[in-house]
């Protein structure tokens, strides 16, 4: 079995557009959450949303690369152009090698919307333009990066909710640990635009607290009125050891475990029996105990049921540890298909520089986040080994361990 | 709408789809060769040319169109069908 790690990180999010950008909004605790008022016009429950302005990639892609990427492919492009540079891996390396693509993405709803609405207007398919079949796949942003850096390894999407990044870095960690590939971009992608996120706001699931943006999104903490929706994307670069040495690559970090599960029952309910699962078998596929994990970043997304469930998990493996848990959703909101991937990064960030994000907005705890150890102001601590937890739609739940490199 | 109105508004929106410089565009060159058309382009030719001049353009219509007079030509004459109708 191949030992896994990760070569390269980039980052486009609300926190910022590069790494450096979001190293210091997560070690301020800043928000990325506004108000929008096309969303309230447009008809939604909550205007809230994490906000990060597109790229202009005109002058870096030809246009008709452009014309094939919705606007989650374009946050794609450029949080993977951040993470091939930091990982030296340029167009050369890629051409001579079969590295693999697994991105997450769950949806495109805005050029499906676009396109059916010139559709219905000027009953003629082909006045949506060439570029339209491509951008409203789900597998948009891998044949999109596939393309522009001319990726022949693996190539395909996960689709899997909010746990979409996750499984994607984990399918990654299982490729190159199999002998089957020796590099692999993983990532998440998410649209942010209005039309991606209203039925998701039909459920109730965004938080309403409207007067006060950054106040909003407030894992784990009892006054808590549900989500706010993000997005962005994230790359993560896989490598084998071996590979890794071999070219004189710098060494990030170590993926030692990943763990899934189903849930087996609701399709939107959380449990607390799934996620334990997948944390129990993260655990015991990188052969550590509870203990060794210095930090957890949670799931937690801000609503009232989920937090409580993830909670009552963590609890029940890693009680009597003490060890600190953030959900750095209080700053992003739910970065959802992106999240899994944007976490791991945060983390990386975190675990490079010696320093804790706080999940900010956490005031008073409940009944069952009072019994976790959550870090509510920056806390500079070093640590080694941290574990993400994603959990989506479907009881699909992921989680991952990834090791300091010394 | 006069000839070389249509002339003009057609080099603006092609130079601007298909990011070519404007000098370019001459009545001679190919149409093909310049703007570097490949099949998915002539898609969004008959998007701009619906967007540019209100009228939908069969692909198989390109068929006879080598140069940019050719094209002109072409837009005139449905232009102007336009306007009689």
């Amino acid at each position: 079995m191949n030992r896994v790690v990760i070569t390269g990180i980039g980052i486009y999010s609300c926190l910022g557009k590069n790494l450096e950008a979001v190293k210091d909004s997560l070690f301020q605790g800043r928000s990325g959450i506004v108000l929008d008022p096309e969303r309230k016009a447009f008809g939604y429950r909550s205007g809230l949303t994490g906000w990060v302005d597109r790229p202009e990639l005109k002058g870096m892609l030809d246009r008709r690369a452009r014309l094939m990427m919705p606007e989650q492919a374009e946050y794609a492009y450029m949080s993977t152009r951040e993470a091939l540079a930091m990982a030296k891996m340029d167009q050369d390396f890629l051409d001579s090698r079969e590295v693999g693509l697994l991105f997450g993405n769950d949806s495109s709803a805005k050029p499906v919307v676009e396109a059916t609405d010139i559709i219905r207007e000027k009953k003629d398919t082909m006045l949506v333009g060439s570029g339209s079949v491509f951008q409203t796949m789900n597998s948009t942003v891998n044949m999109n990066l596939a393309t522009i850096f001319r990726l022949k390894g693996v190539n395909f999407s996960v689709s899997a909710a909010c746990a979409s990044g996750s499984h994607a870095i984990g399918l990654g960690y299982m490729f190159i640990r199999s002998g089957m590939q020796d590099a692999v971009i993983c990532g998440g992608a998410q649209e942010i635009n209005l039309y991606a996120m209203g039925n998701f706001d039909a459920i109730a699931a965004f938080s309403v607290r409207e007067s006060d943006p950054a106040k909003a999104s407030r894992p784990f903490d009892r006054d808590r009125d549900g989500l706010v929706p993000s997005g962005g994307a994230a790359t993560v670069i896989l490598e084998s050891l071996e590979s890794a040495r071999r070219r004189g690559a710098t060494i990030l970090g170590e993926v030692i475990g990943y763990g899934f599960s189903s849930n087996g029952a609701h399709i939107s309910n959380p449990s607390v029996e799934g996620p334990t699962r997948s944390l129990e078998m993260a655990l015991r596929e990188a052969g550590i105990q509870p203990k060794d994990i210095g930090y957890i970043n949670a799931h937690a997304t801000s609503t009232p049921a989920g937090d409580a469930s993830e909670a009552r998990a963590i609890h029940s493996v890693f009680g009597g540890c003490n060890t600190p848990v953030s959900s750095t959703k209080g700053m992003t909101g739910h970065e959802c298909w992106m999240a899994g991937a944007s976490e791991i990064v945060y983390s990386m960030l975190m675990m490079q520089h010696g320093f804790m994000a706080p999940n900010i907005n956490f005031e008073n705890p409940d009944e069952d986040s009072a019994k976790l150890n959550i870090v509510t102001n920056t806390l500079n601590k070093n640590f080694n080994i941290f574990l993400s937890n994603s959990f989506g739609f479907g009881g699909t739940n992921s989680s991952l361990i990834v090791r300091k490199w010394e | 709408m006069e000839i070389k109105e249509i002339i003009q508004k057609t080099n603006a929106f092609l130079a601007e789809e298909f990011e070519v410089s404007p000098e370019s565009i001459t009545p001679e060159a190919e149409l093909k060769a310049t703007l570097e058309l490949d099949s998915l382009d002539y898609i969004d030719l008959v998007v701009a040319i619906e967007n540019n001049f209100g009228f939908k353009v069969k692909p198989e219509d390109f068929q006879g169109i080598v140069s940019f007079q050719d094209f002109y030509d072409y837009v005139i004459e449905r232009v102007k069908q336009k306007e009689l109708v």
